[in-house]
């Protein structure tokens, strides 16, 4: 792997807290500071080192951590639990027929992610949503990369996600993938690994927008202190590039948010998209198709709709070409994306990029359409379509993660180690009896960060997903940070929301010449 | 601006000024048994008649005495004209126009319901009422922020439409209960139980102070008067019509198509005869039937802005 973060870290340790090559503190610079009695346990710790000191860019953090009086530091995370609760950032939980309400568990304690290892991010990322592009571009066309024998036609055409009515489609400026959040992790060494691709409707950066601005409330000084990069422009970016996939010969487009509605859990940040770009946000009944053109229902009659960030998962878009029985859809709506009338995104069909076996195949995409060796690895990963994978999958489920394919929200995942016998036995019938829908990758000890635990700090598993942006085939912006996901129970590795996971702020912190976010 | 996001925030409006009314009317009846010689007039049956689900609240609490019906009005679940159902409602409906709300009028229509969903109605039963003011001032502060952070646009005199006609359809109600359930104590005209009664009336739409006023002196016509026509205070019915015409006038101003509507006609017909009824000829048609023909147009302009701006068809 290019780029080791780890070593180059350990180099801007010393650097920066004046530390010599064999690790003794200089007088002169001052200790760094340290949690007391917090420990890493044998775990990659993001904001501390294994002595529980402060990594060089967490030394402003875990100082004002170290001055705060006893207890406040749990009073400052009651009062942003509050805070969101009031201010109704909540995500709805299906499996309670109330349609209770939640926030998202929240964690007081950023992580924060040095500048040479997001650069690292950011440019593995850039490649792969390059890849991925080039991917979804040649699949539903030409098909050359299955001619020419990097993947099977089979994994294609048996994904669920492949849409055989999206064949032939050219979406504007040759894009499918305009929006991602791919899920990364850190192992043990603190190498960054991509756990999944999400390219159908990835949601939390309303999250992230979120946490960034309770954060500056509450550690005004810290953050200030840490030179950390701005998220504060993902909505307008976002809102430029939904404007420019408009059709050509419109100058003034009129951009929608397309919701399943109030019910669903992500309502909060549809609305809240919608709300900072300041346009519609609409349901599929408040959208008809009449001659191949989209309009919407207002109080002075029919207007039109040229581009639509959708929210609505592919095969609920149109009835009449997908699920017949959807109702969050608009019936004709594929009619007039072929005919070049709307633009959407994603594109349909992109869900194929999401599936794991497909997502097992993508360092090869990259090799293949750009010519480059992966930066970012992926989690390696036993696709139990192949015999000889299987078997080893098989015999060695009490130290593998399996995941189905298409599943997704931490649903469909068998945790070997931390399996019973009996789960194992279920999970094995499964793969014998459809092994092209299971993977298997080995278990990373996942990197942690101190998060808060009744009054005091644990390490927790974390993830993090960056928000990704895609203008052109080669015209690709990541925003600098992400969602960080964190495992708030004790040694759980499942970070999802629905999992109960809760989310921390993320600071990459700025490089000299990079922007740098005000309190 | 879209059909659904006009009717959700016309509901919006009008579900918070109903809990608002709700809360009215259980904090003058509650200050009201403070007052008043025991057993003189029952104060709760009036409350459950004016929302005309009698008998299902019979068939719940059977006979309605203080408890039962603050438990009712105030924090009934299932009942959906309840204040906190209200509550939940319009912070639904809120829910789905959020963006076209600005945070703190979103923020503050979400405490308001957690503030009321979260009470006891132990505490709501204080016979000091605090609970009660709690919620009027809820209501204040929502609509201070309302009209302070909203842009005046369309979606704006939505959610003033749904406002005023919900407002003018409750000052009517408080007047027509009250009206029935004082009259029939002749006896008492004119003395201090009267007197009280009839200021209790008009500190349910806060109108006491403005009343003395103009009047000083309580009078049964004069307090109708002022119910009905006053024309510029804020709870006066001729008042509510008034405003909620001068947003239907700007709604349609700032539209831009020529398409037919129907409502408008309505509310002006509504408008100019409250403009023009002097209180002697409301009292002498009878005033239940002169209140009662109220909430039916009312109800005609709210089916008519159904049809003029939240059922846009597929051919128009």
């Amino acid at each position: 792997m290019q780029n080791q973060p780890q070593q180059t870290q350990s180099q801007l340790a010393q650097a920066q807290a004046g530390q010599s090559q064999n690790g003794q503190m200089q007088s002169q610079s001052g200790p760094v500071p340290c949690l007391d009695g917090y420990e890493t346990g044998s775990f990659f710790d993001e904001v501390v080192d294994q002595d529980a000191c402060a990594r060089p860019d967490a030394v402003a953090l875990v100082d004002l951590i170290n001055r705060l009086p006893s207890g406040e530091l749990n009073r400052r995370q009651l009062a942003i639990e509050r805070s969101l609760y009031q201010m109704g950032i909540t995500f709805t939980v299906y499996s309670d027929s109330a349609g209770t309400e939640k926030i998202m568990p929240f964690d007081i304690v950023p992580r924060i992610i040095a500048p040479d290892v997001w650069t690292h991010i950011d440019s593995g990322l850039k490649q792969r949503i390059r890849a991925l592009n080039r991917f979804l571009s040649d699949i539903y066309n030409e098909r050359k990369i299955i001619e020419d024998g990097i993947i099977p036609a089979s994994i294609v055409d048996s994904c669920p996600a492949y849409l055989p009515q999206c064949r032939g489609l050219r979406p504007p400026h040759d894009v499918w993938c305009h929006i991602t959040g791919t899920d990364l992790v850190r192992d043990n060494d603190g190498n960054v690994f991509v756990l999944e691709d999400n390219l159908r409707c990835p949601s939390g950066v309303s999250y992230v927008l979120q946490n960034r601005s309770v954060m500056k409330r509450n550690f005004p000084q810290a953050f200030t202190a840490s030179m950390v990069r701005p998220v504060s422009d993902y909505p307008a970016r976002l809102y430029q590039m939904l404007r420019r996939m408009a059709p050509a010969h419109i100058t003034n487009p009129n951009v929608v948010v397309l919701t399943p509605g109030v019910y669903n859990s992500a309502y909060y940040e549809h609305s809240y998209l919608a709300h900072q770009m300041g346009v519609e946000l609409v349901e599929g009944r408040d959208l008809l198709v009449k001659d191949d053109r989209v309009y919407m229902r207002t109080t002075d009659g029919l207007q039109s709709v040229d581009v639509i960030y959708r929210r609505v998962d592919d095969t609920f878009l149109d009835p009449k070409v997908f699920n017949p029985k959807s109702v969050l859809g608009v019936p004709g709506l594929m009619s007039a994306y072929r005919a070049g009338n709307v633009a959407l995104a994603n594109a349909p069909g992109t869900g194929v990029a999401d599936d794991k076996v497909v997502y097992a195949y993508v360092p090869e995409m990259i090799r293949y359409y750009l010519g480059e060796e992966p930066i970012l690895s992926n989690v390696p990963t036993y696709l139990c379509d192949r015999e000889e994978d299987r078997a080893y999958v098989l015999d060695h489920l009490d130290e593998l993660v399996v995941k189905a394919a298409g599943e997704s929200g931490g649903y469909g995942i068998l945790i070997g180690p931390h399996a019973t016998p009996e789960e194992r036995q279920e999970f094995a019938e499964k793969i014998i009896e459809n092994p092209r829908n299971y993977i298997a990758q080995p278990t990373l000890q996942l990197s942690r960060v101190p998060t808060m635990v009744g009054d005091h700090l644990e390490g927790r598993h974390v993830d993090l997903r960056p928000y990704i942006l895609c203008d052109g085939p080669d015209d690709v912006w990541v925003l600098p940070g992400g969602l960080t996901r964190v495992a708030l129970k004790k040694g759980c590795l499942v970070v999802n929301s629905s999992q109960g996971g809760g989310s921390k702020d993320t600071w990459v912190v700025a490089q000299a010449g990079e922007a740098i976010a005000r309190v | 601006m879209l059909s659904r996001v006009a009717e959700s925030v016309y509901w919006m409006s009008r579900q918070v000024e109903r809990a608002e009314n709700i809360a009215r009317f259980l904090e003058v009846t509650l200050n009201l048994i403070l007052d008043q010689p025991e057993n003189l007039v029952d104060p709760w049956s009036p409350l459950v008649q004016v929302t005309a689900d009698e008998e299902w609240f019979e068939e719940k609490y059977g006979k309605p005495d203080s408890r039962n019906v603050v438990q009712f009005l105030a924090f009934d679940d299932e009942y959906p004209n309840s204040m906190v159902s209200c509550l939940r409602a319009a912070r639904e409906n809120a829910r789905g126009v959020r963006e076209t709300l600005s945070s703190e009028a979103f923020e503050q229509l979400n405490e308001f319901y957690h503030f009321v969903g979260d009470a006891s109605p132990a505490a709501a039963m204080d016979p000091t009422s605090q609970f009660f003011d709690a919620v009027r001032k809820q209501t204040l502060l929502w609509s201070g922020v309302f009209a302070s952070t909203m842009a005046q646009d369309s979606g704006w005199h939505f959610a003033n439409l749904g406002r005023m006609l919900e407002r003018a359809d409750k000052t009517s109600r408080i007047l027509d209960v009250k009206y029935f359930n004082l009259l029939p104590n002749l006896a008492d005209v004119g003395t201090a139980v009267d007197d009280l009664q009839w200021s209790a009336l008009l500190l349910a739409i806060s109108g006491i102070e403005a009343y003395r006023r103009d009047h000083h002196q309580i009078e049964i016509e004069k307090v109708v008067d002022f119910f009905l026509f006053n024309r510029s205070f804020p709870r006066s019915i001729h008042h509510c019509i008034a405003s909620a015409n001068w947003s239907l006038g700007e709604i349609e101003e700032a539209s831009s198509s020529d398409m037919a509507r129907t409502a408008g006609p309505i509310l002006d017909e509504l408008q100019h005869r409250l403009a023009h009824t002097q209180v002697e000829e409301a009292l002498a048609g009878g005033m239940h039937q002169f209140v009662d023909s109220v909430q039916t147009e009312i109800n005609r302009i709210g089916e008519a802005l159904g049809q003029d701006y939240f059922q846009i068809s597929v051919n128009t």
